[in-house]
């Protein structure tokens, strides 16, 4: 994991990697920096080939934050690993739907239906 | 309309100062209970409208500073937010939702802005912005 403090609770579920935000807020930009750190390391660093995103904590989430999310998509399909986003409460995914980027990711509603078949 | 709240704060080109003006302007709209949607909408449209200023408009340039003017009343916010930077020209912001613009990591700001707030205006220049939002209905 890079410097910074853990912005990422990960838990191994059936060889998928669960990676869940700890931060209710991700506006700061230097949390984003680490954040984004942190997720980059992931597919950079650990080689993991199933990730899953968690933003059941996630209550804010700032452009630069989706900035983070779309440089995390490239690098896993870049490591042909495999990306699901899940737990996404309704007004931030009004913010991927307005941006269009519900289109570029794959959302699902729980985390059992982001862990089936990935 | 009662005003229930007005300031004019002068912050540094820092993130955390905005963050804190921020904070300070949606507490106030939590208190006069405008709803959980609207006091989203502000928040992150202030969070993007703040950092373009510290970021993109003054360039984190210590020397330069941010004005913030807020006023609130019962069914209305409107903040004006300027800085010192040479401004931009609107004409050119690509749209974030085109197709060749999908992956970009930025350039999402001003869109969200727009989306989560009433009203939104710049002057010719491009160094300030009124950012307005009515009350939603209960």
């Amino acid at each position: 994991m890079s410097s910074g403090q853990r912005r990422l609770d990960i838990e191994e579920i059936g060889g998928v990697t669960v990676a869940k935000f700890v931060d209710k807020k991700i506006l700061d930009e230097t949390n984003i920096q680490n954040i984004g750190n942190q997720l980059f390391a992931l597919v950079d660093e650990d080689g993991r080939k199933k990730i899953v995103l968690d933003f059941s904590i996630v209550e804010y989430l700032s452009s630069a934050a989706l900035g983070k999310l779309i440089t995390m998509d490239k690098k896993v399909k870049a490591a042909k690993s495999k990306l699901r986003l899940c737990c996404i409460r309704p007004e931030i995914y009004e913010v991927f739907e307005i941006t269009r980027l519900n289109k570029i990711f794959d959302i699902k509603s729980t985390q059992e239906e982001a862990l089936e078949g990935i | 309309m009662p005003v229930h709240e007005q300031f004019e704060v002068i912050i540094p080109s820092d993130t955390e100062a905005g963050q804190a003006v921020q904070e300070r302007i949606v507490s106030r709209l939590e208190s006069l209970e405008y709803s959980v949607r609207d006091v989203f909408g502000v928040r992150l449209a202030l969070e993007e409208a703040l950092v373009n200023a510290i970021k993109h408009g003054n360039g984190l340039d210590p020397d330069k500073t941010v004005r913030v003017n807020c006023l609130i009343e019962d069914d209305l916010l409107r903040v004006e937010i300027e800085d010192q930077g040479p401004g931009f020209n609107m004409g050119e912001v690509p749209d974030p939702t085109a197709e060749e613009n999908l992956e970009r990591p930025c350039g999402r700001g001003i869109m969200l802005i727009k989306s989560f707030m009433t009203n939104v205006e710049y002057n010719a220049k491009g160094n300030r912005v009124v950012l307005e939002k009515k009350r939603s209905p209960a």
